[in-house]
């Protein structure tokens, strides 16, 4: 009889990469609908293209270093191109999430050598590309649909996405504009607008796109990022680590920056429900590839990319800065992971 | 320690970090009790089951062997033996396939049972305390008992540890999905497995003994705690079932909080942990005194239509135990001993049960699926999160891949325990232990590699020191004899200022013997005479030393040259400068002056008339009233003087050749004579024959004999001399001055002498 023999151990979990990146996905689903909800079917729409185009470009590498198509099936690439999709703005032009998940793809992860090996966020770095080569289309983010002054069907949306005007022949300059005749867009970005125009925060918050010291829309979507968020933990898919430590130092920089100059700076609330901060706590700084790997490194490459967020948003030029302090971390993470080495059993510490 | 004794006894519990939740599937087996089987066709027991050397085999093929009997004899240390597991015959001794991962064969003695299933010779003692330490260690060693858990470590070397035992773990965790083998141990033996611990709590005489289960076992923790009943020392704790929980080390940090040191063993803090399943064959060799012959297997899976626990002999071959418990085949069988977690697959089902064979699980593919083909890494750091010691399996994956494994072992590759919780969570199904036990077997047979380099090595400097500390111990043996000389010269008086004195006193009297007779010292020319001596010593020894290289053989002649040379330098310090140069010239014609000393002597008797007559008209010179009766006496007494020293010289060199003994002896006697300073011819005759005997050995005797002819013409001189000096000088002051100067000539010689001696060694 010809024996099978294997090495042990023999008995394995059957959760597989592949399972991983698909839960991660469908965590975030509730994200995505109240982004949809908020923000109309563009969202989709991007999310669609980014897809796409990663998973072409994917297979486009894959064949080209003769590998098997079969890695597709790992389902990373779909998680890339979702990831890209959920940052960009609902209205942005089609050809903006194609370049932007190709790079991802391409130049970030299969350059160096694919799926495991990418030092950077792939979502992340597409998005930084796309946001210092395209910064007018980058910034194409909608005041939330019930306060727009002309309606947008999903038909529309995806005639502006495709050709730039709507049936109507609206052009995409003119839906920005809410119902108070501002043109403005996301919550931070006012803010950060309105600060440089020497107004107080709380002259800011009373804009239309607030309420109750909070940006509308904004605060939901993170909400429901939070929620799928929670599921991936109770799932074990990832741990506290990353999204506790994340939240929690950039909660306190603000709110101690905040108690310190509480008319220049965004409260600790608003900061933390707005923008990608919940999105990039659960979804992006836990991408397992390019975060550290030892519990402590986690807890310090967390911190460490609040206190750029921190930093970038108060006082950099960007209303939003998590991709570009995700990336600095994801530079950090050797040197974290070096330093963060767990005491091994029975090793004296140090 | 008390405190944490205090702490356990209290019930608290520690945790380590990592582990898994694998499915347990216990349920398979354990609902029935521990079955009999009936004997097997035949018992193939491997010579080694344990952690050591195999043990002598005893038996012989043919041989008839009683259930319990030795197969094998114990030599050395860390060795075990094998017991029959039943009686029956001896039909081979050969080299079997063993109840190990490579699936190699190893030696074993195979067993055709004749069906009685009689014992040897029991030798139960119930009162074991009774016994000495030692004596209990050494039945618990007769009786081939193992680490039963897994490791198979010489249970009796475990005892007799000579650390401070504070605490005995008795493992009954059994972390291990499927298996159920201690499980049903605990529930039907209990009474005797506590019995067992006894034994070791008698031998170890710790604090407190706590009997670790895991909690998924509530009827074996109901049936220790009834055992244990009214034993305060006790300890029976209900620990959460995790995966790998019942590894020593985690078990230790479950029950103490404390870690065994990295390369330590658990006595070194004072901890000692055993089997339930060591306990009870500790108790079956002590109070009942069976041999480890049998132990229960689970005989479990999917595949197994009725899963149980059998009381399964050592020696057993699986395929007896999967066809009674009814194994269902699968097209290519997979038969796992041990668990799904840590087990190992067979290469086939001939192989025995041995001691530590726990389990023996065939699992459907369902199950327990094959791993599909290895992903990326993914750097998730699920590995590290299960990690029960703190390793970053992802890290060492990485070195271990890249045969890295000086990093590998930075990040403490050796540390691993090979519990497999990291490869049980990886996503990507990379075979992380397989990787880590390649790395491992690497590094090991690098180190012995290395080892064996190393040894090779030191055997090579070890064999260079070796020669280099003979050649030194030579070399310092001759120069401790060389120095011994030395000093045996240094005893005589002052040679040196004398001899000096006796050149000076030699040197004016030539200068002035053309002139009028000076009296000895002239202090002015002394140095200049002394350094122009040793000048020409210098010469002649270099001269000698050149002739020394040229002929090993001639090292006798040289020394006696190189006496003779310094004679002859010392007493004509200006005509030396020719007769060196002559010397230098011909080689060989310091052998001229070891004739001269011959030649002197000879001419006192045979050519007397010439030396008056030479010496007559220096002596007119010398205006000393001599007369020829005179003189002959003093002549003679000289020359028989420098002859003796002669003698003496090539005495020795030959003493140093281990020549001649009668020579050296005559030579001695020569010697006293100096003392004696009575010259007589009788006495003359002897050292002259010595000194022509010596010439003789000169292999060149042709050219030894040219140079004599010529050497009359040049020995005239010296002879005039010394003639001169007799008359001069008185007798007893002539003779004690000669003395010195040839006992440094000597001395001198011999130093020489012992020199090439050892230059030619």
């Amino acid at each position: 009889m010809n024996f099978r023999v294997s090495s042990s151990p023999h008995n394995r979990t059957q959760r597989k990469t592949s399972d991983v990146m698909l839960a991660v996905s469908l965590a975030c689903i509730p994200g995505i609908l109240t982004q949809v909800w908020f923000f109309g079917i563009g969202v989709l729409v991007q999310i669609a293209l980014a897809i796409a185009a990663a998973i072409c470009a994917e297979a486009i590498c894959l064949r080209q270093r003769n590998r098997s198509l079969t890695q597709l099936k790992d389902n990373t690439a779909l998680l890339t191109g979702l990831l890209l999709g959920i940052c960009l703005p609902p209205l942005a032009p089609w050809w903006v999430a194609i370049i932007g998940a190709a790079f991802a793809i391409i130049i970030a992860k299969q350059i160096y050598g694919g799926l495991g090996q990418n030092l950077f966020n792939p979502a992340m770095a597409g998005y930084v590309v796309l946001l210092v080569s395209f910064p007018v289309a980058m910034t194409l983010w909608l005041p939330p649909v019930n306060l727009i002054e002309y309606e947008l069907s999903a038909w529309d949306m995806i005639l502006v996405i495709f050709t730039g005007y709507s049936d109507q022949g609206y052009s995409l300059a003119q839906f920005r504009t809410s119902l108070d005749g501002f043109t403005m867009a996301t919550p931070l970005d006012a803010i950060k607008t309105g600060l440089s125009n020497q107004q107080t925060y709380q002259e800011i918050i009373q804009q239309s796109i607030f309420s109750n010291d909070l940006g509308i829309g904004w605060m939901q979507v993170n909400l429901a990022y939070l929620l799928g968020g929670l599921w991936l933990l109770q799932r074990k898919i990832i741990n506290w680590h990353i999204p506790l430590t994340f939240i929690v130092t950039l909660f306190l920089l603000c709110l101690f920056s905040y108690l310190a100059a509480p008319g220049s700076i965004a409260g600790p609330w608003i900061q933390i429900t707005s923008g990608a901060t919940m999105f990039a706590a659960f979804f992006i700084l836990t991408d397992p590839v390019s975060a550290s790997t030892t519990a402590k490194g986690r807890i310090l490459y967390a911190a460490l990319i609040a206190f750029l967020v921190f930093i970038i948003r108060n006082w950099g030029g960007y209303p939003e800065a998590v991709a570009f302090a995700v990336l600095l971390a994801n530079m950090c993470v050797p040197l974290i992971d070096y330093y963060t080495k767990p005491r091994t059993y029975g090793h004296v510490k140090g | 320690m008390d405190s944490l004794v205090d702490k356990i006894k209290s019930g608290y519990l520690w945790d380590f970090p990592g582990g898994v939740f694998p499915p347990e599937r216990k349920s398979l087996s354990n609902s029935q009790s521990i079955k009999q089987l009936e004997l097997a066709n035949e018992y193939i027991v491997p010579v080694k089951q344990h952690i050591g050397h195999a043990a002598n085999v005893i038996v012989e093929l043919g041989q008839l062997v009683k259930k319990g009997q030795p197969l094998t004899e114990l030599q050395g240390p860390m060795e075990l033996p094998v017991h029959a597991p039943t009686s029956g015959e001896v039909i081979a001794i050969e080299p079997r396939m063993a109840a190990h991962p490579s699936g190699l064969s190893e030696l074993a003695v195979v067993i055709k049972p004749d069906g009685e299933d009689t014992w040897y010779e029991k030798k139960p003692t119930p009162n074991y305390l009774a016994l000495s330490k030692v004596e209990l260690l050494d039945k618990l060693k007769q009786a081939g008992i193992s680490g039963l858990g897994g490791a198979s470590f010489p249970t009796y070397v475990k005892q007799s540890n000579s650390q401070p035992i504070e605490l005995l773990i008795i493992n009954g965790v059994e972390c291990e999905p499927y298996i159920t083998a201690d499980d049903m141990l605990m529930r039907e033996y209990a009474t005797e497995i506590v019995s067992g611990i006894e034994i070791f709590t008698h031998l170890l005489q710790p604090k407190l003994v706590v009997i670790a289960i895991e909690n998924n076992k509530p009827e074996a923790i109901a049936a220790i705690e009834q055992a244990c009943q009214g034993k305060s020392q006790f300890v029976v704790r209900a620990i959460p079932t995790k995966y790998p929980a019942g590894g020593e080390k985690q078990l230790i940090q479950v029950i103490t909080g404390q870690e065994v040191p990295s390369h330590g063993i658990t006595a070194d803090i004072g901890i000692i942990t055993q089997n339930v399943g060591t306990a009870f064959a500790a108790y079956k060799a002590i109070v009942q005194g069976e041999p480890l012959i049998e132990r229960v297997v689970t005989v479990t899976g999917e595949q197994i239509k009725s899963p149980a626990n059998v009381w399964a002999r050592i020696g057993t071959p699986v395929s007896h135990l999967l066809a009674a418990q009814e194994y269902q085949a699968l097209k290519r069988p997979r038969i796992i001993m041990g668990g799904p977690m840590m087990g190992f697959t067979l290469h086939g089902s001939q192989v025995p049960v041995s001691k530590i064979t726990n389990c023996v699980l065939a699992p459907s593919e369902k199950a327990l699926p094959r791993a599909e083909n290895e992903q990326a890494c993914i750097r998730c750091g699920y590995c590290a999160d299960a990690c029960p010691a703190s390793l970053l399996p992802q890290q060492l994956y990485w070195h271990s891949k890249a045969k890295e494994y000086e990093k590998a072992q930075d990040y403490k590759l050796f540390d691993c325990i090979e519990c497999g919780a990291c490869a049980y969570v990886c996503p990507s199904e990379i075979p992380l232990v397989q990787y880590y036990r390649i790395a491992k077997a690497d590094i090991k047979a690098e180190q012995v590699e290395q080892e064996k380099a190393e040894k090779a090595k030191e055997r090579f400097n070890a064999r260079n020191e070796r020669l280099e500390r003979e050649k030194q111990e030579r070399l310092e043996k001759h120069k401790k004899a060389a120095e011994s000389r030395k000093q045996s010269m240094a005893k005589d008086p002052s040679a040196q200022d004398k001899v000096a004195a006796a050149l000076a006193r030699v040197q004016a009297k030539k200068k002035s013997s053309p002139e009028t007779d000076q009296t000895d010292k002239t202090q002015t020319t002394e140095p200049a005479n002394a350094a122009k001596a040793k000048a020409a010593a210098a010469i002649a020894r270099a001269k000698a030393k050149r002739a020394a290289a040229a002929q090993e053989a001639t090292a006798v002649e040289t020394a006696e040259k190189q006496a003779n040379n310094q004679e002859s330098a010392d007493q004509q310090t200006q005509t030396d400068s020719l007769t060196p140069a002559q010397i230098r010239a011909k080689a060989i014609a310091a052998k001229a002056k070891a004739k001269q000393a011959a030649k002197e002597s000879m001419t006192e008797s045979e050519q007397a008339p010439k030396n008056a007559n030479s010496e007559k008209s220096t002596e007119a010179q010398a205006d000393e009233p001599s007369a020829d009766e005179q003189l002959t006496p003093a002549q003679i007494r000289a020359k028989a003087i420098a002859a003796k020293v002669k003698a003496k010289q090539q005495a020795k060199t030959q003493n140093s050749e281990s020549a001649d003994s009668p020579d050296n002896a005559e030579a001695k006697t020569n010697t006293e004579f100096q003392e004696d300073k009575v010259p007589t011819d009788e006495k003359l005759t002897p050292a002259q024959a010595k000194a022509k005997a010596i010439a003789a050995k000169i292999k060149a005797k042709q050219q030894a004999q040219s140079v004599e002819t010529k050497s009359p013409e040049v020995e005239n001189e010296p002879n005039t001399e010394k003639n001169m000096k007799d008359h001069q000088t008185p007798d007893a002051e002539l003779t004690e001055a000669e003395l010195r100067q040839q006992r440094v000539k000597a001395a001198i010689a011999k130093a020489k002498a012992k020199k090439e001696s050892l230059g030619d060694k």
